[in-house]
């Protein structure tokens, strides 16, 4: 009975969300202030509604409640409950109605705490916020009911996909989509802005927290997924420019650059209209990005055919949000002229470079990931797209912001003197250059990847900190430490941000430069050498957890002669699903993570084993997290607060 | 209920130990001794899609089809062909498809410059933009007067 409570609730929900598109709207019109104070209520009511159907569907997963038809498909008796619970949004029906909830949440948000936002345009925000929404609710509604029953329950359910069940993975989804539906906040506003024709830097002051809100989550979300990747699917990769994975980036990359041009739009109320096109395309993405994942058309144009209403629903959400969007941009944009002027050196100009090469990147993204698909319905042609292609593609793109990011970071605004920026930047060329060439001549004949990355990691990290030094301006030493210290948080934050891409940039071109892989068939007893370990296979042993049974092989590692530390990677097998996943055996640490995988059983208890050891592997994620806290610290300004802007201007 | 697992746990062993399950991405005995000549391999094979899997490259792929791959790269390897010569008959054997690089071709043509042409358009559009703004621009110090305000800001 309670699961009917549940459904009850998302038709609530979603009668709420149609009532909050018709009558404020009306109010808007006539100027009934009744019918406007209604939007906050309604909004709040559509949050708690979702909130209670969430919940109903996760207390079936975590009961088991078999009758349901996804909790059927999806779960199983003998799972723990962290995936018991990660298993209501591991699927297609589940994730759909989190999506919503986090876009229902965002609302509420706004209700809530949007006291200083003038009550038109609040409005108007929750109408836009509860349409997504509306469109959302009938998509789940109509094609992927959550609640839908047997009449005579299975004894036991299917179980989870074994490689989600993962503490990584668990968390991956709720994090992405916090930072899919947190862009469209910057949409409601960007198309507030254009209903109102009125742009402004309390306006941009508004949406940049929100955006750096989506970009942190989706900066953890990404991370999460590739740190998932590394030690889960086998051969130690963190990224494979698989179609999903590029779903996620493409938001990410649209997100960054609309944060950094909100900035420009706030400190000097210029690249308005760039800055509203952005946020109208930062949420198409995320809608397209939800679109591949769900409909699954680009990993297999049979997915789409096995299930082709719901594609063709978020299809049209997709055409709709952007279409609608885009046209409005087109026909009001002009209003959002500015009249400022800058010089061609300033930091106006290198945001602009920078918005230039995160967009162009991101669309570089977008025709990779869609090539196949437009390929084979326009030339006939069935072509694949790997990485290969992005490696070549993307890159040049990337390697270009950091070269140019430093310099444009320290430049002033308005006009800036470029001979200046350069002069106090000298010490960390100069470093950033001799580093890379000290790595050259060290590596014997590897390749240049190395180097370079050394090179532009350093010239990034320094350039940070230089800029963070020149900004508290001070003759000695404890002057400045102590203004740095007193200083305004964001500038941290930019600093620890860009020193994360620096930090990513580092791991990435070590890890695809240095690392050495071992592949070999052993004995139990036998012993073998990688780089400085000396390892021993001491044999497998076979035992059963609570819904897989795994053989796990015992490595002896020595180092210099003396005992390091043993590592025990395993193969697991999930009866349920009928599924084998590998257990990566990792020993990390800041300079090398050695990584053994268990590979194929031969004759006489010999095993194939891999060994790797990859240099600097977890500078990656370091860099990413770094990234977020940055991001994190740039929003806990005094500065950034909603309630700065309390002036009801906008 | 546990009898059940432990029933399955025994047959489970006995997979491990009777049937070789599956063919992992390359196996030991596929390594050519000639290591120039494998890390030729490697490259190459990273460069090839595993036709019946999902985005995978047939180096790290653990399906027969890509060992069969595999192994057909380094036999032709071995046998003096160069990796174009490879590359080429992989293709004609199995389309364009298997490529994870698409070629320079003219169907091809937007994947390719799509990026750099939208570059240098965006580079376009905005100076366009920034030069009818710098047109508009109604005050503009010069040096002497701004000279002069950052003397009088010193103060």
């Amino acid at each position: 009975m309670i699961v009917e409570f549940g459904h009850l609730a998302l038709i609530i929900a979603f009668c709420a969300s149609v009532f909050l598109i018709v009558v404020p709207t009306i109010g808007l019109r006539y100027r009934w202030i009744n019918f406007t104070n209604l939007a906050s209520p309604l909004t709040i009511s559509q949050f708690l509604f979702t909130l209670i159907s969430f919940l109903i569907l996760m207390s079936a997963f975590v009961r088991s409640d078999f009758s349901v038809k996804l909790v059927a498909k999806n779960s199983h008796t003998l799972k723990p409950l962290l995936y018991k619970i990660s298993g209501t949004w591991g699927n297609h029906e589940g994730s759909m109605l989190l999506w919503v909830l986090i876009l229902t949440f965002f609302g509420f948000l706004v209700a809530c705490f949007g006291q200083s936002l003038r009550h038109d345009f609040k409005v108007k925000v929750l109408i836009i916020q509860s349409t997504i929404a509306a469109f959302f609710y009938a998509f789940i509604l109509f094609t992927s009911n959550p609640f839908e029953r047997y009449s005579i329950p299975p004894f036991n359910g299917l179980g989870l996909n074994p490689l989600l069940q993962d503490p990584g993975l668990a968390f991956h989804p709720p994090f992405l989509y916090l930072g899919y539906v947190g862009l469209s906040m910057s949409f409601s506003f960007a198309i507030a802005a254009l209903i109102e024709g009125k742009v402004d830097s309390v306006w941009a002051r508004w949406v940049r927290p929100w955006t750096l809100i989506a970009w942190i989550f989706l900066t953890i979300g990404i991370a999460l997924g590739s740190w998932w990747a590394y030690y889960e699917l086998g051969w130690g990769g963190w990224w494979f420019w698989d179609p999903v994975e590029n779903a996620s980036f493409m938001p990410w990359l649209i997100s960054a650059a609309l944060v950094h041009s909100a900035i420009v739009l706030e400190k000097r109320e210029i690249l308005k209209s760039w800055t509203v096109l952005l946020a109208i395309l930062a949420f198409s993405f995320s809608l397209l990005g939800t679109f591949i994942v769900r409909s699954g058309i680009i990993t297999s144009v049979h997915a789409f055919a096995s299930d082709p209403t719901r594609g063709i629903f978020i299809l049209l959400i997709l055409v709709v949000a952007t279409g609608g969007g885009l046209m409005l941009f087109a026909i009001r944009s002009r209003d959002l002229s500015s009249r400022q002027s800058f010089s061609v050196v300033s930091r106006e100009s290198a945001l602009i470079v920078n918005n230039l090469l995160l967009v162009v990147s991101a669309f570089v993204v977008l025709i990779g990931t869609l090539w196949p698909l437009f390929s084979d319905l326009v030339f006939e042609k069935r072509v694949s797209v790997g990485a290969p292609y992005f490696n070549i593609a993307f890159t040049p793109f990337f390697v270009a912001i950091s070269m140019v990011l430093p310099v444009g970071a320290m430049l002033a605004w308005k006009r800036a003197k470029l001979n200046q920026t350069v002069f106090s930047l000298w010490p960390a060329l100069i470093l950033g250059v001799a580093l890379g060439a000290i790595v050259w001549g060290f590596q014997t004949g590897g390749r240049i990847l190395g180097p370079v990355g050394v090179s532009l990691a350093t010239w990034l990290i320094c350039g940070a900190l230089t800029d963070i030094w020149v900004r508290a301006r001070g003759n000695t030493v404890t002057k400045r430490i102590s203004r740095l210290i007193r200083g305004h948080r964001s500038d941290f934050g930019k600093c620890v941000a860009h020193c994360g891409l620096g930090i990513i940039i580092f791991g990435i071109s070590a890890i695809t430069a240095w690392e050495t892989e071992d592949i070999r068939i052993v004995s139990p007893g036998e012993k073998y050498s990688m780089g400085q370990y000396e390892l021993q296979f001491l044999g497998v042993r076979q035992y059963q957890n609570q819904n897989f049974m795994t053989t796990q092989g015992e490595f002896r590692v020595d180092k210099d002669g003396e005992f390091f530390g043993s590592l025990l990677p395993e193969k697991r097998f999930y009866p349920v699903a009928g599924i084998w996943t590998t257990e990566a055996a990792i020993d990390q640490s800041l300079l090398r993570d050695l990584y053994i995988v268990l590979g194929e059983a031969q004759d006489d208890g010999k095993w194939t084993v891999r060994t790797y050891v990859k240099p600097f592997a977890i500078w990656i994620w370091l860099g990413a997290l770094c990234m977020a806290l940055g991001g994190i610290l740039s929003i806990s300004d005094r500065r950034f607060r909603f309630s700065a802007g309390s002036k009801k201007v906008l | 209920m546990l009898y059940i697992l432990r029933v399955r746990f025994i047959v489970y062993v006995l997979t491990i130990f009777l049937i070789p399950f599956f063919a992992l991405a390359v196996e030991p005995n596929e390594i050519l001794i000639d290591s120039n000549l494998e890390k030729r391999a490697r490259i190459i094979s990273k460069s090839l899609r595993c036709l019946v899997c999902r985005n995978e490259n047939i180096d790290e792929s653990n399906a027969e089809l890509a060992r069969d791959l595999r192994i057909l790269v380094r036999e032709r390897l071995s046998v003096g062909e160069t990796d174009k010569e490879i590359i080429n008959y992989v293709v004609e054997r199995y389309g364009e498809y298997v490529l994870l690089k698409p070629k320079f071709s003219l169907t091809n043509i937007l994947l390719w410059f799509c990026g750099p042409v939208m570059l240098i358009f965006g580079f376009f559009f905005a100076f366009l933009s920034f030069s009818k703004n710098r047109s508009s621009e109604d005050i503009v110090l010069t040096t002497e007067e701004e000279n002069k305000i950052s003397e009088l800001l010193k103060d």
